[in-house]
């Protein structure tokens, strides 16, 4: 990973800030992604420490960013990424995506699970009191006693520590749904208010143990799924950040400062140094150069731009500097038809019932139909209506979901740290158990299944002494194809010095005079190729008086992309190419990676008309890609992945992120994501089998607040037991089950 | 059974001492970085430094410049 920070503001141009003295305390975050251990912490803090103006540092280990307080003039965030680039670390000014609030533990649900922790423990110490008092010689007074004290401990505690149930169930029957926090509630409510009516009445049915441990459980479940969330949010914000750039602006004074990206507003001038990233849409007002568009629209060659030009956020300008004029999205550019595509896409997919829900969808109604068939049962067959109720509340306290409410998120949170340990960040709350149901996988071709870099081709023929001649000149260009010629000589042994006096003409090549004549390195109409020849190579070189020598470069694979196609095919997987790539380079690409079948020079309009039509056959379409042109389709599959060098529309977009050179994360997350799906629903089994077990018990009225005690924590730790087995359980993909339409001709 | 009379109390101020402790670190920041602080203690030289800007300290160390 690089730093973000461009170097080399024009010479003469210092920070306009230097000349104020009026300094103000600013208080920032940086993003440090490879902070891994107490050394680097303590590095950090240090160097930070001993930079001037710094007030103090303080790393976070855990979420890998540091927050700084410095003076304003003195020193600021790009300097601060520098002094740590010098001390070895990339890093960036935090981009945050959502409220910072939302990131400590005190906002969430912690001090709820402390406050039905202490709760439940010393209800527990009363309750067995209790219970062993009816084998010795306890009185009723003391078992009332206790009683109260456990409803006077139990009721504040239940209030406040119950709400998130209450308001997620609230919210679900005001929409006229069902979810699990629907039987919860209810549980939690009808065993207080019986137990209470139970105490003023001085009898032995008393579930206030239950109740608390019950919400005490679930808020344990759901403290670890929200945890794991905010972690993954966290490491997603930070990969962000560093991919978030800095821009040059001119300000009305004349004098060049560097701002973030995101505080470019419409009207600014940016001043975009070759090699540059450009920070914001804008028309260019000076300068010709050649804007590598690769990320936005998969095209590996640069185009050509000149005063009057549009150029996009995120391209890099590859020759010379560019004055470019900020300016809004307006509604024909490429990024608002994307942002229209993306919308459309989103809705497209419509909302997805998570399995939880879909499970409650069953299991709520039949808990509310066992529970008054009981109350039923029991005034039938004459008891009187106190007891049957206390009869019926038994039956929904049993039944109460806990198992099945943590059978899930317990899942979740195993399999989400299990690939967040492999560096693949799971972002969407649903995204595994969309993942689990994927049969097609659409992948991109650059930057997804390639490295996004341009290699040159191993069937080179140029003779050695030429080469060296070419890479002498190449060595002073930005250019892509200048770039990869470089780095194929120096790979290859050769020290390169590079050629005084060479001229860069934009958009066609590079010249140099020597005393035969001028030697040019360049496009064919540059060098002046034959006609015929132009299609043999993309970069020519010729010296004067001898033939034109030609090189031809490749976006080479990522180095396990072919086999992680051919374990995906052979799992069962279909598997195809989308790009929006020259089709002869998509071609080329597929095959060496072993497709069958590949489409080249889609728009991002095509890509999704390509999904829709997968979607209508019935298939379940996983799309990887990492262009801006991908944005839509990412959110429009049913799952969707991307690689962490994606542009940040693509990352959001993603159901999950995946870090490093390598292919593989793809085949890691759909076995997790399928592993996660089987233990969920072996988690449901369990649960099912302990409701088969007790639910008689229960309705025939022989459950004890003591059984109910029991039952309910065995259930509880046998489903997170087998959830935390996949963390390091060893996993084979398997074989998909197609349940899409028969095999059409397709393509 | 008078011994309940302080028993209790007793049992459930030192919870409520429990809890409180509790929450105070967790409003105080205490389990923010887990895996930091692990790493803080074993650390040599200065301790921890806070999150609030030091007022400035000219002198003060060695008690003259």
């Amino acid at each position: 990973m690089e730093t973000i920070v461009v170097p080399g503001l024009i010479s003469g141009a210092a920070p306009a800030a230097a000349d104020r003295d009026v300094s103000t305390t600013v208080t920032t975050t940086l993003a440090v992604p490879n902070m891994m251990c107490g050394g680097c912490l303590r590095t950090i803090e240090q160097a930070l420490q001993s930079t001037p103006g710094v007030g103090a540092a303080r790393a976070n280990l855990s979420s890998r960013r540091v927050m700084v307080t410095f003076q304003s003039p003195q020193t600021d965030a790009p300097e601060l990424v520098n002094v740590l680039k010098a001390a070895g670390f990339s890093s960036a000014e935090l981009f945050e995506t959502s409220a910072p609030a939302q990131t400590s533990f005190a906002s969430g649900l912690l001090p709820r699970v402390g406050v039905a922790g202490f709760a439940a423990a010393n209800i527990m110490l009363l309750s067995v009191s209790v219970w062993s008092g009816h084998a010795s010689d306890m009185d009723s007074s003391v078992a009332t006693l206790f009683h109260w004290i456990s409803a006077l401990i139990a009721l504040p505690a239940i209030a406040y520590a119950a709400q998130p149930f209450f308001t997620s169930a609230i919210a679900a029957l005001r929409g006229r749904r069902l979810n699990m926090d629907v039987p919860i509630s209810l549980g939690v409510i009808l065993a207080t208010a019986m137990s209470l009516f139970q105490t003023l009445r001085g009898s032995d049915q008393v579930y206030f143990d239950a109740a608390v441990t019950l919400v005490f459980f679930l808020l344990i479940g759901r403290t670890l799924d929200e945890r794991m969330r905010t972690k993954s949010r966290g490491a997603a914000e930070n990969l962000l950040s560093l991919k978030a750039t800095a821009a040059t602006v001119i300000g009305a004074d004349g004098n060049a400062r560097q701002i973030q990206a995101r505080a470019v507003v419409p009207g600014m001038q940016m001043l975009v140094a070759a090699g540059e990233r450009i920070a914001a849409d804008g028309i260019v007002t000076a300068g010709r150069s050649e804007i590598d568009e690769g990320l936005i629209t998969g095209e590996t060659l640069p185009r050509l731009v000149n005063p009057g030009d549009r150029v996009h956020a995120g391209t890099v300008n590859g020759g010379a500097p560019l004055h470019v004029d900020a300016t809004s999205c307006d509604d024909n550019t490429l990024l608002a038809e994307i942002a229209r595509l993306m919308l459309a896409g989103e809705q497209s997919r419509g909302r997805y019932v998570r399995l939880a829900d879909r499970a409650a969808k069953l299991y709520a109604p039949a808990v509310h139909i066992l529970g008054l068939t009981t109350f039923a049962g029991w005034m039938l067959a004459g008891a009187g209506w106190e007891q049957a109720l206390t009869y019926a509340i038994a039956v929904l306290i049993i039944t109460c979901p806990c198992a099945l409410a943590l059978a899930v998120p317990a899942v979740q949170v195993a399999a989400t740290s299990r690939l967040f340990g492999q560096g693949i960040i799971v972002k969407a709350a649903d995204g595994l158990e969309r993942l689990a149901e994927v049969d097609t996988i659409v992948f991109d071709k650059t930057g997804t299944l390639t490295a996004g870099e341009l290699r040159l081709r191993s069937d080179c023929s140029v003779a050695d002494e030429v080469f060296v001649a070419a890479a002498r000149i190449a060595v002073s260009s930005r250019h892509p194809y200048a770039q990869a010629l470089v780095r194929a000589a120096r790979d290859r042994g050769w020290a390169i010095e590079p050629r005084a006096g060479v001229r860069e003409v934009a958009g066609s090549g590079l010249a140099v005079l020597s005393a035969a004549g001028e030697e040019r390195l360049g496009s064919a109409a540059w060098v002046d190729v034959a006609d015929a020849r132009r299609n043999e190579a993309s970069l020519w070189y010729a010296q004067p008086g001898s033939e034109p020598v030609g090189f031809s470069f490749e976006d080479h694979l990522r180095p396990d992309a072919a086999a992680t196609v051919a374990a995906l095919r052979l799992a069962g997987y279909d598997v195809e190419v989308l790009s929006g790539d020259r089709p002869d380079a998509v071609e080329q690409t597929a095959r060496a990676a072993g497709f069958d079948r590949w489409q080249g020079g889609a728009r991002p309009d095509a890509k999704l008309r390509r999904l829709d039509d997968l979607k209508a056959q019935g298939w379940h379409t996983l799309m990887v890609g990492d262009g801006l042109i991908d944005a839509p389709a990412l959110a429009t599959a049913h799952a969707s992945l991307s690689p962490a060098t994606a542009v940040d529309i693509s990352q959001n977009a993603a159901d999950a992120v995946f870090q490093g050179e390598r292919l593989g994360p793809v085949v890691e997350t759909l076995k997790v994501a399928k592993a996660a799906h089987r233990m969920a629903l072996q988690n449901f089994a369990i649960a099912i089998l302990y409701n088969i077990a007790f639910v008689p018990l229960a309705m025939s009225g022989r459950v004890t607040p003591l059984v109910a005690a029991l039952a309910m924590s065995t259930s509880s730790i046998l489903v997170t037991a087998n959830a935390i087995r996949l963390r390091t359980m060893t996993l084979t993909l398997v074989p998909v089950r197609r349940s899409g339409g028969e095999e059409t001709c397709r393509l | 059974m008078s011994a309940l009379a302080w028993l209790i109390p007793a049992a459930l101020s030192l919870g409520l001492i429990g809890l409180a402790a509790f929450l105070w670190a967790l409003y105080d920041g205490q389990f923010d970085d887990l895996e930091g602080a692990g790493w803080r203690v074993i650390e040599d030289g200065e301790p921890a430094h806070s999150d609030l800007p030091k007022p400035s300290v000219d002198g003060k160390a060695d008690g003259q410049h």
